[in-house]
């Protein structure tokens, strides 16, 4: 069994414990919190058969922890102490219920009899219960809120914040989702090999969606949303590590942490959003840059490639170019080539036509553009303005950002593109 | 072991002619087939149309009684399987084959169970 508690075990920035400390801090033990909430709900769900048993459990050992911990010191294992803690409370807890005659606290406590209270050596409980929280029956917001929720540790009003609902309204998504789980028996497992393949690209999915909504936030409290960021980054380590031998998730994580990179340089200190070409490359985070590299370097040799693979090799090549122009744009090219042929849409589409523009002109990249059915897409219509700016069609480029910029919500994208459109015309025109 | 309702959702309107029922009919038959094999197999049935339907409401103390059906719309349940399966996982293994057979959209639904109580 790996020693629980030892660190930061599941990637979260940090550092070691102070353990045997004679006091612990609050924040000790919120980093406690942090950490192994998931993995504490992961072996009590096991354990119990019951997602709500096991979140009131593990609930009340953190309540219990905060009484005293700061007097008492961290024990050596805090992980440990938590999921046996909370194990005890809810046999107890069960026990009082079942004496009442309540059906499924018996059912719990007998399910608890046949389950050992240790991890699985060999698939951790976190894995079993990120493919419920994930589970194709849920709707796509149930499942980003579960993961969130139960992975994450982040408490309701935190993801209702992130995601710009009403806290009932969140709660009452988890708790419809909750039932979901148990009235229409959702397992508790990982899925059979044969459909293990479609269940973790609906996983990774859910994963990527939670960076993408914090990264691209449509509008919202930037703090909040970089913690999403961050909550996706954590679970991405956690399916690495779980799941070795899947390329694409360490496709998925490379390409989070190349992207993450370069959140400073993405907008400039009044939250106008800065085009990669335009970035201040030394603001990028290059301790991240170098693990996504590395991870992609990984994929390359391992020779499977699939989306996210391919995305996070994107990445990488202009990860790689100390200033825009050193771009290697034939190489982002060809990488696109073979996005399109695994994953075929039309934004990949428009994504090759950038780096046809670099490498052909914008007339042969405009070609390509116009053929595209993406009228509602924000980018197509800021990716036409900006060729055809380049052309010197400035009424049609005006009449583009326009249109670019009544679809987007986005406060920073919306800026740069009023600045862009701005910028058409010529100083003296008074326009 | 749960019980699960798997509904058939049929078009209103007349059936498909002969030469594209006659082969669907033969894979429902299939997979009801591998249901019982399996020990999944509870009970199946077709309905008639929903036209045939009649609707009783509770009205004071009077029980009123009205044409169907109960709901309006493009589409009613034409059949339906009750299967028995350890879990929703297994239980939309057996809607999948359902709805490939069937060629129409297939919706599963977890039964109660009495002993939960």
């Amino acid at each position: 069994m790996p020693a629980p508690g030892r660190g930061p075990a599941d990637g979260r920035p940090g550092g070691g414990l102070t353990i045997g400390d004679a006091e612990a801090a609050p924040a000790d033990v919120e980093r406690v919190f942090r950490a192994e909430y998931g993995r504490a709900v992961a072996v009590l769900t096991r354990v119990f058969g019951d997602i709500d048993t096991a979140e009131d459990a593990v609930q009340d050992a953190f309540a219990e922890a905060a009484r005293r911990w700061p007097a008492a010191g961290l024990p050596p294992s805090p992980a440990g102490w938590i999921i046996t803690t909370a194990r005890n409370r809810a046999i107890d807890r069960l026990r009082r219920e079942a004496a009442r005659d309540a059906k499924q606290a018996q059912a719990a406590l007998l399910h608890a009899q046949e389950q050992p209270a240790e991890e699985s050596p060999v698939r951790d409980d976190r894995l079993r219960l990120i493919f419920t929280c994930c589970h194709p029956a849920l709707g796509t917001a149930a499942r980003v809120a579960l993961t969130l929720r139960l992975l994450g540790g982040l408490s309701t009003a935190e993801i209702a914040r992130a995601f710009l609902v009403p806290e009932p309204t969140m709660a009452q998504r988890l708790v419809r989702a909750k039932a979901k789980i148990r009235d229409a028996g959702i397992p508790y497992r990982i899925p059979a090999e044969a459909d293990l393949p479609a269940r973790l690209s609906g996983v990774l999915a859910v994963v990527y969606l939670i960076f993408n909504e914090g990264y691209t936030a449509s509008s919202g409290e930037a703090l909040a949303r970089a913690d999403l960021c961050a909550e996706a980054i954590r679970l991405g380590r956690l399916l690495a590590r779980l799941m070795p031998d899947e390329p694409e998730v360490s496709g998925l994580l490379a390409l989070m942490l190349l992207t993450e990179s370069r959140r400073a340089a993405r907008t400039s200190a009044d939250g106008v959003l800065v085009l990669l070409a335009d970035q201040d490359r030394s603001r990028w985070d290059g301790a991240l840059i170098a693990e996504g590299q590395a991870l992609v370097r990984q994929c390359l040799r391992r020779g499977q490639p699939g989306p996210y693979q391919i995305q996070a090799a994107i990445s990488a090549v202009h990860s790689d170019a100390p200033i825009a122009a050193a771009t290697d744009w034939d190489q982002i090219l060809r990488l696109y080539d073979q996005l399109l042929v695994v994953a075929p849409s039309p934004v990949v589409a428009l994504n090759r036509a950038v780096a046809v523009a670099e490498l052909d002109g914008p007339a042969a990249a405009l070609a390509l553009v116009d053929e595209l059915d993406l009228d509602r897409y924000y980018l197509f219509h800021a990716i036409r303005a900006d060729l055809l700016r380049r052309l010197g069609r400035r009424a049609e480029a005006d009449a583009a950002y326009g249109t670019a910029i009544a679809r987007t919500g986005n406060a920073a994208e919306r800026a740069h593109l009023a600045l862009a459109k701005q910028h058409l015309s010529p100083p003296d025109s008074g326009g | 072991m749960k019980q699960y309702l798997l509904s058939i959702y049929q078009p209103d309107g007349d059936p498909p002619p002969p030469e594209i029922l006659e082969p669907i009919m033969k894979d429902i038959e299939a997979v009801d087939a591998e249901m019982r094999a399996a020990g999944a197999w509870v009970f199946t049935c077709g309905l008639h149309p929903p036209d045939t339907a009649t609707v009783l409401r509770a009205d004071g103390g009077d029980v009123l009684i009205t044409d169907g059906p109960f709901a309006e719309g493009k589409e009613h349940v034409g059949g339906f399987w009750i299967i028995s399966a350890p879990d929703l996982d297994a239980a939309l293994g057996w809607a999948r084959k359902a709805a490939a057979a069937c060629q129409l959209p297939v919706e599963v639904r977890p039964m109660v169970d009495l002993a939960e109580g």
